[in-house]
């Protein structure tokens, strides 16, 4: 029964697999998928075979563009999304924490210039593993709690 | 032979490679021993000090003035109409470096140098983002460690007292560590060098160590670089226990290396005793004055494309 409810089809949509747990409901917060009427499914601290909880998304009639790939690995870094299309995965990938993020986070340094100025907010990756961003513009280093955003 | 920095900006230290800044060094070199009074004739350079600073706007408008160029420009923000009219810096330098050859800038917000040279076609320096950067700073630091040394590589160097805030250290100690020197970090516990600094050196394999006074080690330097531990982060008990660490006095200097040389980025107030300015050891005033040559470099290398600097 438990199984069933985490498979459970979709004729046509994305499912989010691997989220660690507790940041399902910050990826639906973030993606703005609260405003949207589509149907999703959200399975939260669910059990896997490692012992470790995980949180799952089913949204039909939504697909990832490689843009909100990325974003996706700011909140889940091994999630794999998978592509259904007449209740089929047609296409199933791992999310990739991209080199930098451009135009998705404001910079959480209120005396940075990117806050009042035409230019699109641009942070590099500089650590992978706990992940800290460096801002473009003014060049200082955030851990990804610091970003209001994410949370 | 083409100049690599041609036209280029010079935004932050991190931007530049060991080469550059080599380059950026011998011709500052060149400069003082061969003044070029004509080099920049017929330019003009914006100075634009969207926040007013005297002695860096002083010294890079002297650097213009001193290879024939033309200085336009302002002293302080809250005459522009940026301030006054809500005009964004991005169309504000869109329109000054239009009637400019180089844009010279100074600005109260982080990263205001690095967005401005994204709305200009002319090369940007510099002079000061915030508590960001300030890379000709560092440049004249350097110069002066390598007029006084005639090296940058394998030197053991001292910073002393506010090692937290002080942005001038932070650059010169990324700058340095292309150059596998040996750092010995001098300060209150409250005011040590930060983790990303500390982060930094320990990935490029750099030596350094921690010390509380300036004595323990001051007979090992070849340079030791001393700024002001400020008053108001302290309570003034603190303050006056634990001052005396950081305050440098000729006493101290009886032991030391006939090479040492103390640096100070100036403005001192009580942290160099004067009596240390008699001694041969004391160069901070030579460093200032270096700043103008340093500046002239980065004008020569950023305007000209084919200025050979003369060894």
């Amino acid at each position: 029964m438990q199984k069933k409810l985490q498979v459970e089809a979709i004729e046509q949509g994305s499912v989010i697999d691997h989220i660690p747990a507790h940041q399902g409901v910050k990826i639906l917060k973030f993606f703005k998928f609260t405003q949207t009427n589509e149907k999703i499914t959200i399975g939260l601290n669910l059990a896997t075979k490692s012992g470790e909880s995980k949180d799952l998304i089913k949204i039909e009639n939504t697909f990832f563009n490689d843009k909100q790939a990325n974003q996706l690995a700011l909140f889940a870094p091994n999630a794999t999304i998978n592509q259904i299309k007449d209740f089929k995965v047609v296409n199933k990938f791992k999310v990739q924490l991209p080199s930098s993020f451009i135009d998705v986070l404001s910079c959480p340094n209120s005396n940075c210039i990117s806050h009042n100025e035409p230019v699109q907010s641009r942070f590099y990756v500089k650590q992978k593993k706990t992940l800290k961003l460096k801002c473009h513009y003014c060049e200082k280093s955030f851990n990804r709690a610091t970003f209001d955003e994410l949370d | 032979m083409n100049n690599p920095l041609y036209q280029k900006n010079i935004i932050s230290i991190a931007d530049l490679s060991r080469s550059d800044l080599e380059l950026i060094l011998e011709t500052a070199h060149s400069l003082k021993q061969n003044p070029q009074p004509t080099l920049l004739n017929n330019k003009v350079i914006a100075s634009c000090f969207f926040e007013a600073s005297t002695r860096t706007r002083l010294s890079f408008e002297t650097a213009v003035q001193r290879l024939g160029g033309s200085v336009i420009g302002f002293d302080s923000g809250g005459n522009t109409s940026l301030a006054q009219k809500g005009e964004t810096l991005a169309d504000s330098v869109k329109v000054i470096s239009s009637y400019a050859d180089a844009f010279f800038m100074r600005h109260p917000q982080e990263g205001a140098a690095r967005l401005a040279s994204e709305f200009t076609s002319v090369p940007v320096i510099n002079g000061g983002d915030g508590s960001n950067q300030h890379p000709t700073q560092t440049l004249l630091d350097l110069f002066t460690i390598y007029e006084t040394q005639a090296r940058l590589d394998n030197l053991n160097i001292a910073f002393v007292g506010d090692l937290k805030y002080g942005r001038t250290v932070h650059s010169l100690a990324q700058a340095l560590s292309l150059f596998n020197c040996n750092f010995y970090f001098i300060s209150p516990e409250a005011l040590a060098m930060p983790d990303y600094i500390i982060e930094e050196l320990t990935e490029r394999d750099i030596s350094f160590s921690l010390h509380t006074s300036i004595e323990e080690v001051v007979d090992e330097l070849d340079v030791l670089y001393m700024t002001r531990v400020q008053k108001e982060r302290f309570d003034e008990t603190e303050y006056q226990h634990m001052k005396s660490a950081f305050l440098l006095n000729a006493g101290m200097l009886k032991n030391v290396k006939d090479n040492l040389k103390v640096l100070h980025p100036l403005p001192r107030i009580d942290e160099i005793n004067q009596d240390v300015d008699n001694t041969p050891y004391a160069y901070y005033f030579q460093q200032a004055q270096n700043g103008v040559f340093a500046r002239q470099a980065l004008l020569a290398l950023l305007l000209t494309n084919h200025f050979q600097a003369k060894p």
